[in-house]
């Protein structure tokens, strides 16, 4: 007789039912509405919306700073979480909490505090200026924003695994004669591995869509700092809206490729790592 | 889980009651006009409550003006809308129906109560010399104006510049190049108008701000005189930002009487006061007499007389891919 295993909620298809349905209401139908409309255009100037100079160049500064912000915090979110986790110290609590304030703050508040500090006027500013760079309006501007507003994604994804993971370990690897560089790149990075790729992919993904916080940073010229999603909003205002959800489905199906090209990645050393190990 | 839901009901039904209690109109405006309808909303509602005893409440909603225009289409409940330019309330009638085609036409002077115009605000003391339209395309200024695609403010910054080249060096084709060079020399291309004017005032960046003459009184009474100062360009455009009631959303929610009352009460006496009091200059020709040395007498003309109208205007320069879109592309 085939023993049923018991799970705390009852039902797989209606579990499955309702979840399917839950995705279909909050992400698939308005995604499918958003395709449709782009749709309305026809092929030729949905191509000429996304293909147009403005917009190929808003990609690159869309994309570019997000994927700059993205690494950035790829090596310093983990470290953030390694120092969290591994260490104690008078105010870690108080660290740990800070981490999650790039979530709470709505992101116009950020990018107007970020803006005032940058500024050539501003406390940060006017030392940057006065070594001969410039943050504020500029690419870098978008940058500094999107590195705070993703920050949380790769410390948070690492912090569990972090965790997890018993200083026993690097302890073992020690008896064994492995030095530091060796316990880091052989032991510890392989298992951090995935959580960092997952971090970086929701950062990254987050960063391409971020609006508020950027528009006040970014000085919003054409060809040089105009990121994608204002674009999408200048088309909205001149009534567009065909041609913006045109860009958006760009924004879209490439986060959505990212995602997808990272997730397959992420299978594919998991399945090398396993085969390596037998 | 019972006494959740009972919580939740009550909150709800709290929150739901004050709005019951009275009479409320929504007016959704442009960037720059939040001190100027928080003075006049308020002078509204108490002779509303003296001449019918009836207490209301108005809420104001700003942003940007074309931005603000989606929103009412998109299904903001407008009574009224005060925005920066015709085309954005012509909007309204062509998409949806919001409004009558013929809405200019139901109020006097094109239904723009108060009028303003394009100065420039630059540094204490002028330190770059700028006096008039030319001295902007000079090389080493950085000029500070909003994104005309999302910005009324910045169309009329826009067509003021287009307006003076054409009559100086010739026509269109000159007008072209000149407001090219203007662009190239914009460090920001901020939103909104309020945005342009904090980055130039808070954040220190150029050396002048085409600003609405109302925003730079602004700018300068809240710096308290020092730290910048006005310039009146040789010739610059007649702003007028119109106003219209929402034919619709009154008709739906019964606020039709108390907001026609309100946008007449903007071409009262008091109404013309508060205006020219707030930096807008009054249509009303003896309350325009009393405040003559807060704008000066400068030549200026209409988008009707130098662009034909906002319909055309905005098709030729604003489009997508139209003058302004010409600026940026590469290439030319």
């Amino acid at each position: 007789m085939r023993r049923r295993r018991r799970h705390a909620l009852p039902g797989f298809g209606l579990t499955l039912g309702l979840s399917l349905s839950y995705l279909a209401l909050i992400v698939l139908i308005p995604l499918a509405a958003l395709v449709l409309k782009s749709a309305t255009i026809g092929p030729l100037a949905f191509w000429d919306a996304v293909t147009s100079p403005r917009a190929l160049a808003s990609y690159r500064v869309t994309f570019g700073c997000a994927a700059l912000a993205g690494l950035v915090n790829l090596v310093l979110g983990p470290l953030l979480a390694w120092v969290l986790v591994r260490y104690r110290f008078p105010g870690r609590k108080l660290i740990d909490a800070l981490v999650d304030l790039p979530f709470a703050l709505p992101t116009a508040v950020a990018g107007i505090t970020l803006t005032a500090l940058y500024a050539s006027n501003g406390w940060l500013g006017r030392w940057i200026e006065a070594a001969g760079y410039k943050i504020a309006y500029r690419p870098a501007g978008i940058t500094v924003a999107l590195i705070f507003v993703s920050l949380p994604f790769l410390v948070r994804s690492v912090q569990p695994v972090l965790e997890q993971l018993e200083p026993d370990i690097e302890e073992a690897a020690a008896t064994l004669g492995a030095g530091r560089l060796r316990t880091l790149v052989s032991v510890i990075l392989p298992t951090l591995w995935p959580a960092i790729v997952t971090g970086f992919s929701l950062a990254f993904a987050r960063a391409v869509g971020e609006y508020g916080s950027v528009i006040f940073i970014a000085g919003n010229l054409p060809m040089v700092s105009e990121i994608a999603p204002l674009l999408i909003v200048t088309k909205l205002d001149a009534f567009d809206y065909a041609g913006a959800t045109a860009i958006a489905v760009v924004l879209l199906l490439t986060s959505f490729a990212a995602l997808l090209a990272i997730n397959l990645f992420q299978l594919w050393t998991v399945r090398h790592r396993t085969a390596e190990a037998r | 889980m019972r006494w959740i839901i009972a919580a939740v009901v009550i909150a709800v039904s709290a929150a739901a009651l004050p709005a019951r209690a009275d009479t409320t109109l929504l007016n959704v405006s442009y960037d720059p006009t939040r001190e100027l309808y928080r003075d006049f909303n308020a002078a509204f509602i108490a002779k509303w409550k003296q001449d019918t005893g009836e207490a209301i409440r108005i809420n104001q909603s700003h942003g940007g003006s074309g931005k603000q225009s989606r929103s009412v289409i998109d299904g903001l409940e407008a009574d009224v809308v005060t925005l920066a330019l015709a085309y954005d309330i012509d909007a309204l009638s062509q998409h949806g129906g919001l409004v009558p085609a013929d809405w200019q036409q139901r109020l006097p002077d094109n239904s723009a109560p108060y009028t303003s115009t394009i100065v420039f605000l630059v540094r204490k003391g002028n330190p770059k010399g700028i006096k008039d339209w030319d001295d902007l395309v000079k090389p080493g200024i950085g000029v500070i104006t909003p994104n005309p695609k999302t910005s009324g403010g910045a169309r009329w910054n826009y067509l003021a510049a287009w307006g003076f080249a054409a009559k100086k060096y010739g026509g269109d084709a000159g007008a072209r190049d000149f407001v090219g060079k203007l662009y190239k020399n914009v460090l920001v291309l901020d939103t909104g108008a309020r945005g342009a004017t904090t980055t130039f005032v808070e954040r220190g960046q150029g050396d002048v701000l085409l600003a609405w003459e109302n925003e730079a009184l602004l700018a300068l009474g809240e710096s308290g005189g020092d730290g910048f100062e006005i310039v009146a360009p040789s010739v610059s455009i007649l702003a007028e930002p119109p106003v219209a009631v929402v034919d619709k959303v009154v008709d739906r929610r019964g606020t039709r009487k108390v907001a026609e009352a309100y946008l007449r009460y903007l071409y009262s006496p008091e109404g013309q006061e508060i205006v020219a009091r707030d930096g807008y200059r009054p249509r009303d020709p003896t309350i325009a007499a009393r405040y003559a040395k807060k704008f000066p007498d400068l030549p200026l003309f209409t988008v009707d007389e130098a662009f034909g109208g906002w319909q055309k205007a905005q098709a030729t320069h604003f489009a997508d891919g139209a003058t302004f879109d010409q600026i940026y592309t590469p290439g030319r």
